[in-house]
């Protein structure tokens, strides 16, 4: 029975019956009551805590006041947004903030491509499944804990890595109060979490591969490298074009837990970035409306990079994300 | 047999290649864990042995000083005691709603399910940001509260897609056939989905169980109370502020600057309970890691 209704909905009605498919829809809709009722909790979370403070970047528009609340407080336009643009501030954040995602794309988007290629390699399945579990580890560990270890193994007085340098007659290095240190340092911890864990969507794709590829390519004398660079890598092509349109749309969400752990008075200049200014400005010293409109701001960046990355992936002939 | 002939075929290339594949991925496997072994190993080394420099990863004294010391106090108790409550409390309740939303986005029949899918998934491209959720975080009173550990991410939209899809790969006739035996909506999922979807149930609710296990940015943003810090936190305190690394002048009064052992040993602890629930759940979550990477 529920089957036969399916069916007819979704075949091609002729135009006088429009009215009878909609007498139907509302049937259907009305059997699935209890379907509605179950997800209602659902829609309701979203509709709270995500849909309402998307209306509530209107107070970057306004001179926010909390006991004024949005109705009350005064609307002040873009005011808000011309302070960011005309502060200095603001240039040197974006500047990190692309620094930093330049790092994500270029430095480590590419490594769990090549790991997963080079475990693709591995023939003993158990020592492939044993590198697995010891890189998959520092994924389910808390930026508190990653930033943690580093200072600990990093800091300049017992710090391991100092006294190793000491060992082998180099100079200490300040590697946690330093601006240089900073983008290597947050780069590195990010490729210690996330490369392993990176590996699983690449290896799910390559299993997908036809075995006698591989075969065709070894007759004609192609050495493993070349297999890997002229079959394992074109079959994970849209698999890697998916991701780096993700990746492109987390744009400017490099990790507000992370870059805030590393953030000191010493490397300030490189290490502040739109979260950290947000949460500086807004929670701390209680500029709502402003830090608003920046993290407005961010936001609308982010969401043209998805747009645009899924117009490239699209053109490329790729199936984009949406 | 064939494993020989196998054998007899591979070229000296593809030696070196393997040769050198397999020390490469090693070192990796190394690297990754060793930070892990060296922390754990100072943890229970004696002071005096941290200070020499050559310390790496096994103590030659072994000494509990550094647990001692901070079990000496109620102050970490308290954290731990948030961080399992969050932990447990926010597992079940995200598992729950998440549950029930995806298995009535995965039903066909339903009408408008495009539509409110598109909504969640749009949640993920964008968001009102820090600042207006922490408004409507205090608005619903939240603030102050451990509820607004959990309440504000009661359900992770990629958690939840990861479930939708795995639900709509069910063979459908089981709805069906429950459906004629006179269950509802209700029955068919807690007796007949829920029970076949075990692997995918714990794979998410490994994940929500490690985030809220993680839980920090929260915890700054809405709880100032330092009596209901969840354990991240602590560490924080512990480890980054008392290295004289501060940023916004926050201090930790309660204990003195803490010698390297100590923080040492407080890594450990905000680290060991995920450690331990790691090698039961690793079987699962390859697999439902993959789910989600086919979401339509």
């Amino acid at each position: 029975m529920a089957n036969t209704v399916v069916t007819e909905a979704n075949t091609k009605i002729p135009v006088d019956y429009k009215k009878k498919r909609r007498q139907e829809l509302w049937r259907r809709t009305k059997k699935n009551k209890m379907l509605y009722l179950m997800i209602l909790p659902g829609i309701i979370y979203f509709l709270i805590y995500k849909y309402l403070p998307m209306y509530g970047l209107i107070i970057s528009f306004m001179d926010y006041k909390p006991y004024l609340g949005i109705t009350g407080s005064e609307w002040v336009g873009f005011e808000h947004f011309r302070r960011l643009f005309s502060s200095p501030e603001f240039w040197s954040i974006f500047r990190n903030t692309l620094v930093l995602f330049a790092l994500q794309i270029f430095v480590f988007f590419p490594i769990p491509i090549i790991i997963s290629l080079m475990l693709n390699e591995v023939r003993h399945s158990f020592y492939k499944r044993g590198i697995q579990t010891l890189i998959y580890i520092p994924h389910f560990m808390s930026w508190v804990v990653i930033v943690s270890i580093s200072f600990v193994m990093f800091t300049l007085d017992d710090g391991i890595i100092n006294s190793m340098l000491e060992v082998f007659g180099f100079e200490k290095i300040n590697f946690l109060m330093s601006s240089d240190w900073f983008r290597p340092m947050y780069i590195l911890q990010v490729i210690w979490r996330e490369a392993g864990w990176g590996t699983i969507i690449f290896l799910a794709a390559i299993t997908a591969v036809d075995p006698q590829l591989y075969e065709a390519a070894k007759i004609d004398g192609a050495t493993r490298l070349r297999q890997m660079w002229h079959i394992t890598l074109p079959a994970i092509r849209s698999v890697i074009i998916v991701l780096l349109i993700l990746k492109i749309g987390d744009v400017l969400e490099l990790g507000f837990e992370h870059v805030y752990l590393l953030l000191n008075s010493s490397n300030r200049e490189v290490a502040e970035i739109f979260d950290t200014y947000v949460y500086v400005a807004g929670i701390q010293q209680g500029q709502f409306s402003y830090s608003t409109a920046v993290g407005f701001f961010k936001g609308a960046v982010g969401l043209v990079m998805v747009i645009f990355a899924n117009k490239l992936a699209k053109l490329f002939d790729e199936e984009g994300i949406y | 047999m064939t494993k020989k002939r196998r054998k007899n075929r591979v070229s000296v290339g593809s030696k070196v290649f393997d040769t050198f594949n397999y020390i490469l991925l090693g070192l990796i496997g190394l690297i990754t864990i060793l930070p892990f072994i060296h922390v754990l190993g100072s943890s229970f080394a004696t002071s005096a042995e941290i200070a020499d420099t050559t310390f790496l990863l096994f103590p030659t004294e072994f000494s509990l000083n550094a647990y001692r010391y901070i079990f000496s106090t109620d102050t970490i108790f308290k954290a731990l005691g948030v961080s399992i409550s969050v932990t447990i409390g926010g597992t079940i309740w995200s598992m729950f709603l998440s549950t029930l939303t995806a298995y009535g986005l995965s039903r066909r029949d339903l009408i408008g399910r495009r539509h409110i899918n598109f909504l969640i998934v749009f949640t993920m491209l964008f968001n009102g940001g820090m600042i207006p959720t922490f408004l409507v975080v205090q608005q619903t009173g939240l603030l102050d509260s451990l509820l607004a550990l959990i309440v504000p991410v009661s359900i992770n939209a990629f958690n939840m897609i990861i479930l939708r899809s795995f639900f709509l790969n069910l063979p459908q006739g089981l709805e069906e056939s429950a459906k004629i035996d006179g269950a509802n909506d209700f029955g068919i999922l807690f007796r007949i989905v829920i029970p076949i979807s075990l692997p995918a149930i714990a794979t998410i609710s490994l994940f929500y169980a490690v985030t809220y296990w993680n839980t920090y940015m929260h915890a700054i943003l809405y709880l100032s109370d330092a009596g209901k810090w969840p354990v991240q936190v602590l560490l924080r305190q512990i480890v980054v502020l008392a290295s004289g690394i501060s940023y916004d002048g926050s201090s930790f009064t309660d204990v003195p600057p803490p010698e390297v052992t100590v923080k040492m040993a407080t890594i450990v602890v905000a680290t060991v309970p995920v450690l331990l629930v790691y090698p039961f759940l690793q079987k699962y979550f390859t697999k439902g890691a993959l789910l989600g990477s086919v979401k339509g």
